[in-house]
C-alpha cells in the first residue's frame, strides 16, 4: 500500500459494528411506495384466496385505489424534502414528480390492462404455461378468463420504478431494478393470443435484461472500488476528493450507464425493444413505453446528476454521441417498419434520444424539461397504444400497417384520435410533442449541446416520415376487404385514450399546467 | 408654404356623444354581409332587402353624424376600438377616425351605394345569385368604409384588401364566364403588384418612424430624410395607381366591366377606383413634403388621364368607354391632388361630382343593355331615345355633366382644375394644363360619340331585338336621383366643399380665375362635342372598320396588355419554368435522394435486427465495450 492512501481517512463513520442501530424511517415519504407494495401483496392474497371469476373483478378496482391512493399521498407530500431510511431513499423534487408521473400514467395503463369487453377474458392468457399452439392452448384463448395475476404484478413493477427512480444509493437502486423487472419479464409472457411471440418476447428480454443488469451490478463493484461508497452523495464527493485510480470511475461510470440505457432504450442498447414490444400484450407494451421509460430516466438524471454531476466533462461526450445515435438510427429505422407496434417502439427509441438531450444538458432546464418530456409523451404513447388495442379482426390486434389502409373511411373518429396523437410524436405544435421537443431543445442549447438539437431536429425531420405515412394510409387510401372494424372501445379504454388524448392537447396548448410544476421540482437533493 | 403645412400638427380627439357609435357605419353592412353569405339559401327570398337596408341604415347614420360633426369645433375624432396587433414594438389598434374628409367619403359611398343597391334589386331580379351578390355588395361597403374610417395605415390597408377582395368577387361574380373569371384574376393580381408597393411603404413607415398611426406619422414626418419620404410617397403612389387604375397599372379597370353593371358603377367608377385620389390626399403631409412625388403624381395624373381619353375614343363598347373614362377622370383627380395646396380640395370635388355622374351614366348604360338583351356594342344601338325616355335624359345630364357643360357638376369640377394645372410653376404647368386641355376636348368627343351613337341617329339593332322598353321604376328612380346629383352638386360642391375640408388640408391660398382658361376650356369641349356630333350623327358602321395606326393603337388599349405581357409575363413565364425545373430536378432531387438515401439506410439497418436473442447481447456487448472505450478516450486521451 502507497503511503498517500495510507494517509486519506476513510470516508465511513465510525460506528462500530456491535451497535448497529435501526435507521430512522420517515414512513409518510415512503408511504407511497408502501401503499404500492401492499396492494400488490394484498392482490396476491387475493388471488390465493379468491374463485378466478370473482378475482379480476377484485383485482382492478383494488390496484385502481391503490395507485390512487398512493397518488394522494405523493400530492399531499408534495413539499418534502428529505432522505431516509438509512440513506438509502431520496425523498426530493424530482423524486416527488417522477412518482407522481409513475403513478399517474400507471393509472391509465391500469385502465387499458384491465379491459375486458374487447376480447372474452381480457388482453391475457389464463395458463401462460400451457405449450403454445396446442388444443389446449387454443381452447383456453378462445374461452378462458384471463390471468389476474397481471395486477399484482403490474402493482410491483410500478412500486420498483417508484423506488427506483427515489434510490440514494445504487444498491437499493439496484434491487429496485429488478422488482420492477422481473414483474414485467412475466408480463410480457401473457397475451392471449400469438403466445409464441410473447413468449420468445418475454425470454428475450428477460436475458437480455439480465445481461444489462450483470453491467450495471459490474458498474456498482467498480464504483465502490472507486469510492468506497455507493450512496450518491459520498461517490459526488469521492469524484473530486478520492485518490483511487479515476480508470475505476471511468469504466465503472460507463458500465452503469450502459445498465441504464437498456433500460431506456437508447442505442445500441435499444435491440430488445421492437421485438419486446411487438410480442407483449399491447397494454403492457403501453406500460413499458410510458412508466418503465419514466423509472429509466429517473434514475439516469438522479445517477448523472446527482452522483456524477462533478465529472460531467468527462461523459457529456459519450452520452451525447449515444443520443444522436438513438434519435438517428431510431428514426431511420422507424421509417421502413411495417407494423404498427414495431413503428411506435423504434419511435420510442428515438424519443428516449430526445430526452438523453435534457439528460446531457446537466442544467435546471434540462432537468425540468425531461420531467415534462416523460409526462408528456407518457400521455400520448399510452393513447397510442390504446388505439392499437381497439384495431381489430377475428384473430385479435392487426398490427400490420396495410390493414391499416382506410381506416378513416370506416371509423373516422378513432383515425382522427390516432392522427392527432401521430401529430403530436411528430412534434407539430398545438400538441404536448411540441412542447416537450422544444423544452428539451432549448435546454440543450443552454448546455451547450447545439450539435445534440441538430441532430434531434434532423431526426424529427425523418421521423415525421413513417408517422405522415401512416396518416397518409389512414386517410388517403380506399379501405380494401382486409381492413379490419375497430371494435368499440369499452369504458376503460375510452377512459384510458380520451385521458391520453386531452392530456396532449392540453399539455400542448397550455403547457403552462404542468411547466411550472416541473420547474418547481427539478431540484435533487444530496 | 410646405413649412407652414408641417408646422401644424395634427392632433385628433376622442369623439363624444352620438359620434362615439360611428363604428357602427361599419358593422351595420358588416353585420349584414355575415348574414347574407352565411345563411345561404336560407335569406334567399330576403337577402336583397336586407342588403339594401342595411347601406340605407349606414346612409341614415353618416348623415346624422356629418350633421353632427359640422356643429364641432374640432373636427377629428379618433376612436381606438382594440388593440389588433401588438408585436413587439408594433402596436397596431383597430382604431377609427372621423373627420371631414372620411366624413364626405362616406355619404359618398352610403349614398351613391344606396341608389345602387336599390337599382340592383331590380337589375338582378332574374339572376339566381342575387343574395350572394348583395352579400357582396354590403361587404364591400363595409370594406370601403374601413378603408376611409381607419385612423392608421394599417386599417386602411385592412379595408384596401377588403374592397379588393370584394371587387374580385364581383367581377368573377358570374364565374362561368371564362372572361369574367379571368377579368376577375386579372383586377386581382394587378391590384397586388399596387399593394404590394403600398404594403412596403407602411413597412418603410413602421421602419423609419415606429407607428403607423395617422397623427403620430404625419407629426414626425419632418424627422424623416428626403429620400426616405419621396421613397414612401412612392411606394403608396404605387398601390394608389393599382387600385385606381393608373398607369402603369391601368388595364385591369377596364376589363372589371365583366362584372355586373351595379358593380361596375358602384365600385369601378364612383367609389374603390379613387381609393387611390383618398389615399394621396390623406397622406397629404407625406406628399407635401416630398416634390418629387408630388411631382411624379401629376405626371402619372396627366399620362393616364390622355390614354384613358385616347382610348375611350377607339371603343365601342358601352360600358369600355365608360371605365376609360373613368380611367382618364381618375387621372384629372390624380392631377389635382398632385398639384397639391388648394388642388387637393378640387381633386376631392372633382371625385365627388365624379361619383354620381358616372354612377348615373352605368347604370344608364345598364339600363340600355337591360332593355337591349345584354347588348353592349354602341354601333348596334341607335334611336333609343323614344323608347327610353328617362335613361336617355338622365344618361344625357350624366353626359353633358362629365364634359363639364356649365353650370352642371362637371363644370365646376373640373375647369378649376385645369386652371390650377396652368397655374404649377415652370414648364411643367404649361404641360400638364394642356394635358389637361386636351382631354376635355377628347372627353367631349369620345362620349358624344357614345351619346349619340347610342340614343340618336338610325337603328343598327341586332336581329334578336324587337321592342326595347324603359326600365322599371326600380331602377329608374335611382337614375334620376342620381341626374339630380349630377345637375345640381357642381356649384355646392365648389363653394362648400374647400371650407369643409380646412381641417384636414389647413387654409389654402386659392388661385384667382383665370377667365381665359376657362373660355378656352368651353371652346375645346364645344369643339370635341361638335366633331362628334357631325361624325356621327348619322350613325356609323356597324363593324369596325380598319383604320389609321392611331385608332389602331387604342382600339388594342395603346398596346399596354401586349407590353405587359412581354416585359413582365414572358419573364414571369421563363423564370418559373426555370424555377421548376430546377425544384424538380435540383431541390426535389436533393429531398428525393435524401428520402431514398434514408429509406436505403434504413432497409439495411433492419437486417441487423435479426431477431437473434445472441446476435443482440453480441451488439449489446459491442456497445459496451465502445462506450467503455468511448469513455476512457475522452477522459484520458
Amino acid at each position: 500500500m502507497s503511503p498517500v492512501l495510507a494517509l486519506v481517512p476513510l470516508a465511513e463513520e465510525s460506528v462500530p459494528a456491535e451497535t448497529f442501530q435501526l435507521p430512522q424511517i420517515d414512513y409518510a415519504a415512503l408511504a407511497p411506495m408502501l401503499i404500492l407494495f401492499g396492494v400488490a401483496c394484498v392482490g396476491i392474497l387475493v388471488e390465493a384466496a379468491f374463485r378466478r371469476f370473482p378475482r379480476a373483478r377484485i383485482q382492478l378496482p383494488l390496484a385502481l385505489l391503490g395507485a390512487l391512493a398512493a397518488l394522494v399521498v405523493v400530492i399531499m407530500t408534495a413539499g418534502k424534502r428529505t432522505i431516509t431510511a438509512g440513506g438509502a431513499i431520496t425523498i426530493d423534487g424530482p423524486a416527488l414528480f417522477l412518482q407522481g408521473s409513475i403513478l399517474v400514467l400507471g393509472i391509465v395503463a391500469l385502465l387499458l390492462i384491465g379491459e375486458r369487453t374487447l376480447e372474452r377474458g381480457g388482453a391475457f392468457v389464463a395458463q401462460a404455461a400451457v405449450t403454445a399452439n396446442t388444443e389446449a392452448d387454443r381452447s383456453q384463448a378462445a374461452t378462458s378468463e384471463g390471468a389476474s395475476e397481471v395486477f399484482p404484478l403490474s402493482m410491483f413493477a410500478l412500486g420498483g420504478m417508484m423506488l427506483f427512480s427515489t434510490a440514494n444509493d445504487l444498491l437499493t437502486m439496484f434491487v429496485a431494478l429488478e422488482v420492477f423487472s422481473l414483474p414485467l419479464y412475466l408480463l410480457c409472457a401473457l397475451a392471449r393470443r400469438r403466445r409464441l411471440l410473447s413468449q420468445e418476447a418475454a425470454l428475450k428480454y428477460f436475458l437480455l435484461g439480465s445481461f444489462a443488469s450483470a453491467f450495471f451490478l459490474f458498474g456498482v463493484a467498480m464504483i465502490y472500488g472507486f469510492a468506497g461508497r455507493v450512496d450518491f452523495s459520498g461517490i459526488d464527493q469521492a469524484v473530486v476528493g478520492s485518490a483511487a485510480s479515476p480508470l475505476l470511475l471511468y469504466i465503472g461510470l460507463a458500465l452503469l450507464v450502459i445498465g441504464l440505457l437498456f433500460k431506456a432504450a437508447a442505442v445500441p442498447f435499444h435491440v430488445w425493444t421492437p421485438d419486446v414490444y411487438q410480442g407483449a400484450p399491447t397494454p403492457i407494451t403501453a406500460l413499458m413505453a410510458a412508466c418503465t421509460k419514466v423509472a429509466a430516466f429517473g434514475g439516469l438524471l438522479r445517477v448523472l446528476y446527482v452522483a456524477f454531476g462533478r465529472s460531467q466533462w468527462d461523459f457529456q461526450p459519450v452520452i451525447g454521441t449515444v443520443a444522436v445515435l438513438t434519435m438517428i438510427v431510431g428514426a431511420v429505422l422507424a421509417v421502413t417498419q411495417t407494423d404498427i407496434k414495431r413503428l411506435l417502439a423504434y419511435s420510442s427509441i428515438a424519443n428516449a434520444g430526445y430526452l438523453l438531450i435534457g439528460v446531457v444538458a446537466l442544467n435546471k432546464e434540462g432537468l425540468s424539461s425531461s420531467l415534462f418530456y416523460l409526462v408528456a409523451y407518457g400521455f400520448t404513447v399510452l393513447a397510442a397504444f390504446g388505439v392499437v388495442t381497439l384495431v381489430r379482426d377475428a384473430d385479435g390486434e392487426a398490427t400490420h400497417l396495410s390493414r391499416w389502409a382506410g381506416l378513416g373511411r370506416r371509423s373516422p373518429l378513432l383515425a382522427g384520435v390516432f392522427t392527432f396523437i401521430l401529430l403530436a410524436f411528430a412534434g407539430i405544435p398545438l400538441t404536448s410533442g411540441f412542447t416537450a421537443k422544444f423544452g428539451v431543445f432549448a435546454a440543450g442549447v443552454e448546455g451547450g449541446q447545439t450539435w445534440l438539437v441538430i441532430a434531434g431536429v434532423v431526426s424529427s425531420a425523418i421521423l415525421a416520415f413513417p408517422y405522415l405515412r401512416v396518416v397518409v394510409l389512414m386517410w388517403l387510401s380506399e379501405p380494401s376487404e382486409s381492413t379490419p372494424a375497430v371494435s368499440i372501445p369499452g369504458a376503460l379504454t375510452s377512459a384510458a385514450l380520451m385521458i391520453g388524448t386531452v392530456a396532449t392537447l392540453v399539455l400542448g396548448v397550455v403547457p403552462t399546467v404542468l411547466l411550472p410544476i416541473a420547474t418547481r421540482a427539478a431540484e435533487f437533493i444530496r | 408654404m410646405q413649412l407652414t403645412t408641417l408646422a401644424e400638427a395634427v392632433s385628433f380627439t376622442s369623439p363624444s356623444g352620438v359620434l362615439s357609435s360611428f363604428w357602427l357605419l361599419i358593422a351595420i353592412p358588416l353585420v349584414s354581409a355575415a348574414i347574407l353569405l352565411l345563411l345561404g339559401r336560407r335569406a334567399d327570398r330576403w337577402g336583397h332587402l336586407l342588403g339594401v337596408a342595411s347601406v340605407g341604415a349606414a346612409f341614415v347614420l353618416g348623415l346624422v353624424y356629418f350633421i353632427s360633426l359640422s356643429g364641432l369645433d374640432n373636427k377629428e375624432l379618433s376612436l381606438n376600438l382594440f388593440r389588433f396587433m401588438p408585436v413587439g414594438d408594433l402596436k397596431v389598434d383597430v382604431g377609427l377616425l372621423y373627420d371631414p374628409l372620411s366624413a364626405m367619403f362616406v355619404l359618398l359611398i352610403t349614398g351613391v351605394g344606396f341608389l345602387i343597391h336599390v337599382y340592383a334589386v331590380g337589375y338582378m331580379e332574374h339572376d339566381p345569385g342575387r343574395r350572394r351578390f348583395f352579400g357582396y355588395f354590403n361587404l364591400f361597403v363595409a370594406a370601403m368604409l374601413l378603408l376611409v374610417l381607419g385612423n392608421n395605415y394599417v386599417m386602411l390597408y385592412v379595408g384596401w384588401e377588403g374592397v379588393g377582395l370584394a371587387s374580385y368577387l364581383l367581377i368573377s361574380f358570374w364565374y362561368l364566364r371564362p372572361s369574367a373569371a379571368t377579368a376577375g384574376k386579372k383586377a386581382f393580381i394587378m391590384n397586388r403588384v399596387g399593394d404590394a408597393g403600398f404594403v412596403i411603404g407602411i413597412f418603410l413607415l413602421f421602419a423609419t418612424l415606429g407607428t403607423v398611426q395617422y397623427d403620430e406619422v404625419f407629426n414626425n414626418i419632418s424627422k424623416l430624410s428626403a429620400g426616405t419620404v419621396t421613397a414612401v410617397g412612392l411606394l403608396l403612389l404605387i398601390g394608389a395607381c393599382g387600385k385606381s387604375g393608373q398607369f402603369p397599372l391601368q388595364a385591369w379597370l377596364p376589363d372589371a366591366m365583366e362584372g355586373p353593371t351595379p358593380v361596375s358603377a358602384l365600385i369601378h367608377a364612383a367609389t374603390m377606383v379613387t381609393a387611390g385620389v383618398y389615399l394621396v390626399a390623406r397622406s397629404h403631409p407625406i406628399f407635401d413634403a416630398s416634390e418629387t412625388a408630388k411631382t411624379v403624381v401629376v405626371c402619372i395624373g396627366a399620362l393616364t388621364l390622355l390614354i384613358g381619353c385616347v382610348i375611350g375614343c377607339a371603343k365601342d363598347d358601352i360600358k369600355r368607354v365608360l371605365a376609360w373614362s373613368t380611367v382618364s377622370q381618375i387621372g384629372y383627380m390624380f392631377l389635382a391632388v398632385g398639384l397639391g395646396g388648394a388642388a387637393y380640395a378640387l381633386g376631392l370635388i372633382h371625385l365627388l361630382a365624379h361619383g354620381f355622374f358616372k354612377a348615373g351614366l352605368f347604370l344608364g348604360a345598364g339600363s340600355v343593355m337591360h332593355g337591349m338583351n345584354d347588348q353592349t356594342d354602341i354601333r348596334r344601338f341607335g334611336g333609343l331615345r323614344r323608347y327610353m325616355p328617362i335613361t336617355w335624359a338622365t344618361t344625357g345630364l350624366g353626359y353633358l355633366a362629365l364634359i363639364g357643360i356649365p353650370p352642371l357638376s362637371g363644370f365646376f369640377s373640373k375647369e378649376p382644375i385645369i386652371v390650377s394645372a396652368y397655374h404649377h410653376e415652370g414648364w411643367l404647368g404649361w404641360v400638364l394644363g394642356t394635358a389637361a386641355l386636351l382631354g376635355s376636348g377628347l372627353t367631349a368627343f369620345y362620349m358624344t360619340r357614345l351619346f349619340v351613337l347610342t340614343f340618336h341617329g338610325p337603328k343598327r339593332w341586332t336581329d334578336d331585338v324587337k321592342h326595347p322598353h324603359e326600365s322599371p321604376k326600380i331602377m329608374t328612380i335611382p337614375l334620376v336621383l342620381l341626374a339630380v346629383g349630377s345637375v345640381a352638386a357642381g356649384g355646392l360642391l365648389a363653394t362648400s366643399v374647400p371650407d369643409w375640408l380646412t381641417p384636414v388640408f389647413g387654409e389654402q391660398v386659392e388661385h384667382g380665375e383665370n377667365w381665359l382658361v376657362t373660355g378656352l376650356t368651353i371652346l375645346v369641349t364645344l369643339g370635341g362635342v361638335g366633331l362628334a356630333w357631325v361624325l356621327f350623327s348619322k350613325g356609323t358602321a356597324p363593324q369596325e372598320a380598319p383604320a389609321g395606326p392611331v385608332v389602331t393603337a387604342a382600339r388594342n388599349n395603346l398596346y399596354a396588355d401586349a407590353f405587359n405581357e412581354a416585359v413582365f409575363e414572358m419573364p414571369g413565364k421563363y423564370l418559373t419554368r426555370a424555377l421548376v425545373y430546377l425544384d424538380n430536378r435540383g431541390i426535389d432531387g436533393l429531398v428525393n435522394g435524401l428520402a431514398a438515401a434514408v429509406g436505403g439506410g434504413s432497409g439495411r439497418l433492419r437486417r441487423a435486427q435479426t431477431g437473434f436473442v445472441r446476435s443482440y447481447a453480441l451488439s449489446i456487448l459491442g456497445g459496451a465495450l465502445l462506450v467503455v472505450a468511448a469513455m476512457l478516450a475522452v477522459t484520458l486521451g
